[in-house]
């Protein structure tokens, strides 16, 4: 069981609705992941567009807790904007706060972040702060009153894996909120190595999305996910640069 | 007639007075969507109270899929 500001959730495995081929398939593989946190984004409504094609004619709040995030915000102004207005929908007072700093990598811009961070969670907003996998910048977050920190695994959309094993654990072991691994995951060996690390949770959207099976991803991110936390909680065995046999060399014929 | 700037784009309405109004004259459920009038954003329990003018500015927001 997650707990995020006393808050439940009772899958470490968060997903985004974002560039799936279809909604019907989103629904279907976000059902295979068991995920209950999923994300949305705050946009304008296209007035030309005879249709209401919001997202959550597909998803129920019921049966999902919905996750806004900032995504897309370039200052810390914009981003408390669209987290204020994400709010007024009325779902929780929940926010994945992204302040990106550069278009091409999409890395955050962590001055933005922290000032975006301290100023919502004075009016009452639960953060969720994405950021790189910078410990001191982590450390300001929790200080400036986020209840979770995202670090990534790589960048958003890259699907490259784990870059930094040792600085995402070195995050998880100094601070005490939630440490959920958002973005960079590409396929089910990624999150079963996130989840080793001993972190919290994982978000992930277009390892799912644009898997050529999303259903099928979504099956095995759920497995992996659950996998790595097993192996985290049993405990690997220590690494070692010399073979040691399983089988006992007493008993050998002569 | 009224003009309006909506969600960035110049709209000519026939004349409202509410927020609630104008919804519904765009074709919008008001319960699906968010509206930010001259940067303030309205709350759900005033759109049916909170008066729109010729020449404000409105934003009109809802969720989309994203990660």
């Amino acid at each position: 069981m997650l707990e995020i500001a006393s808050q439940s959730f009772r899958s470490r495995l968060m997903v985004g609705t974002g560039k799936y081929r279809t909604n019907d398939e989103m629904i279907h593989a976000i059902d295979a992941s068991g995920a209950e946190v999923v994300t949305v984004a705050v946009r304008r409504v296209n007035l030309d567009r005879g249709d209401e094609e919001g997202i959550l004619h597909h998803l129920s709040s019921e049966k999902f807790f919905l996750l806004s995030n900032t995504a897309g915000c370039f200052s810390a102004d914009e981003a408390v904007r669209y987290a204020r207005l994400a709010r007024e929908a009325g779902f929780n007072d929940f926010v994945k706060l992204e302040v990106i700093g550069d278009r091409e990598t999409l890395l955050p811009d962590t001055a933005g972040l922290l000032e975006a961070t301290a100023i919502l969670a004075r009016e009452g907003f639960k953060v969720l702060a994405y950021t790189n996998d910078d410990l001191v910048t982590a450390l300001r977050l929790q200080d400036a009153g986020a209840v979770a920190v995202m670090p990534l695994a790589s960048p958003i959309g890259s699907g490259l894996g784990l870059l930094n094993p040792y600085f995402i654990r070195t995050i998880k072991s100094r601070l005490t909120v939630p440490i959920i691994v958002d973005a960079g995951v590409g396929t089910a060996s990624d999150a079963c190595l996130v989840m080793e690390q001993g972190v919290d949770g994982i978000l992930m959207n277009t390892a799912l999305a644009e898997a050529k099976n999303p259903v099928g991803m979504a099956t095995a991110m759920r497995l992996a996910v659950d996998a790595g936390r097993g192996a985290y909680l049993a405990g690997r065995m220590p690494r070692r640069e010399v073979a040691v046999p399983s089988t006992p060399s007493e008993g050998m014929l002569s | 007639m009224m003009q309006l700037t909506i969600n960035g784009e110049p709209r000519t309405l026939d004349p409202v007075d509410t927020v609630d109004a104008m919804l519904r004259q765009l074709g919008l459920d008001p319960r699906g969507v968010v509206v930010e009038l001259n940067r303030a954003i309205i709350r759900r329990a005033d759109i049916a109270a909170s008066r729109v003018q010729d020449g404000d500015t409105v934003e009109i927001v809802h969720f989309v899929g994203g990660g």
